[in-house]
């Protein structure tokens, strides 16, 4: 594939060890799509993606790292981790479907929500996972 | 704990957020130059979770949990103004990152529900028409 000279990457590691630091990189996005003009409705779909990803990786998977590339016709989110992956995608896809114990919910997450929000605000959604091996989730707002 | 509200229909009743201040007697710690900005409806949650599925164009977030996650997911939300009930103070990390997002931070010494109707029986979640119904 030829690359389009004016495709912007963006790489984050996700710190798995430290909560407080959970969504730092999506506010960084957050804050260069500002900057580079896009409409908000498109910005906020990328933010609540990436941000419940960003946070999964946190509280399930012990971190990993976080792509973002700018195309010209889409925006690609791709979220990999080395935790424990997900034995039943289409359970976890369910609207309140969580694993998050009480200590997760104390800190206000684990309802359940943000797999089907991910793909709720997304035009495409894709989840690579394999038991003791680690997660990748792919997702594309289109512009 | 989640109780939604948004105001107006085809017409908007705004609130300033220094209405908001002054209605809950609350201590602003940082978002001075926001303090003339509108909102017109509001958010109550400690669910972060609830705020990212369930919020739509609400204003303001009034909540009893304290982490910079409150802010980020806040500003995610393109809300532009936290209220921490229950006298919880935030840290400075805190108060920084919500500079850096641009988010009025407020304190107040009431209860989450408390705050909720103060702000409602005002006039917030409702039509201007019926403000003193
Ligand atoms: N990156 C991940 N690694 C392993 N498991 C995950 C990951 N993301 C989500 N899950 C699993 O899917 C479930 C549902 O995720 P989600 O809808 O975000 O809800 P919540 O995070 O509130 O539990 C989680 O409880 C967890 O079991
Ligand atoms: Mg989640």
């Amino acid at each position: 594939m030829i690359e389009m000279p004016d495709t912007l990457k963006f790489h984050f590691d996700v710190d798995g060890s430290d909560f407080s630091s959970a969504g730092e990189a999506s506010v960084v996005v957050k804050k260069k799509l500002r900057q580079l003009g896009y409409p908000a409705d498109i910005i906020r779909k990328v933010s609540i993606a990436m941000y419940e990803g960003e946070i999964n990786m946190v509280i399930h998977a012990n971190g990993g790292t976080a792509e973002v590339e700018i195309h010209e016709n889409e925006i690609v989110i791709i979220l990999s981790d080395h935790g424990p992956g997900i034995p039943d995608v289409n359970l976890a896809m369910q609207e309140g479907y969580s694993t998050a114990r009480e200590n997760i919910r104390v800190l206000g997450f684990g309802a359940g929500m943000g797999l089907p929000n991910m793909k709720k605000y997304t035009d495409y959604m894709k989840i690579d996972t394999k038991v003791g091996e680690g997660t990748t989730i792919t997702m594309k707002v289109y512009l | 704990m989640t109780v939604f509200a948004v105001r107006g229909r085809m017409e908007f009743a705004l609130m300033k957020i220094h209405e908001i201040k002054e209605i809950l007697g609350a201590e602003l710690l940082c978002g001075d130059e926001s303090m003339d900005s509108d909102v017109y409806s509001a958010c109550c949650s400690d669910m972060m979770s609830d705020v990212l599925a369930y919020v739509k164009d609400q204003g303001v977030l009034i909540t009893g949990l304290v982490n910079p996650q409150v802010i980020r997911t806040a500003s995610m939300m393109d809300m532009i103004c936290v209220v921490f009930v229950r006298s919880k103070t935030p840290s400075d990390e805190i108060i920084k990152l919500a500079n850096d997002c641009g988010i009025v931070v407020m304190r107040s010494t009431l209860r989450a529900f408390e705050a909720c109707g103060l702000l409602y029986t005002a006039g917030l979640s409702r039509l201007p028409g019926d403000r003193n119904a």
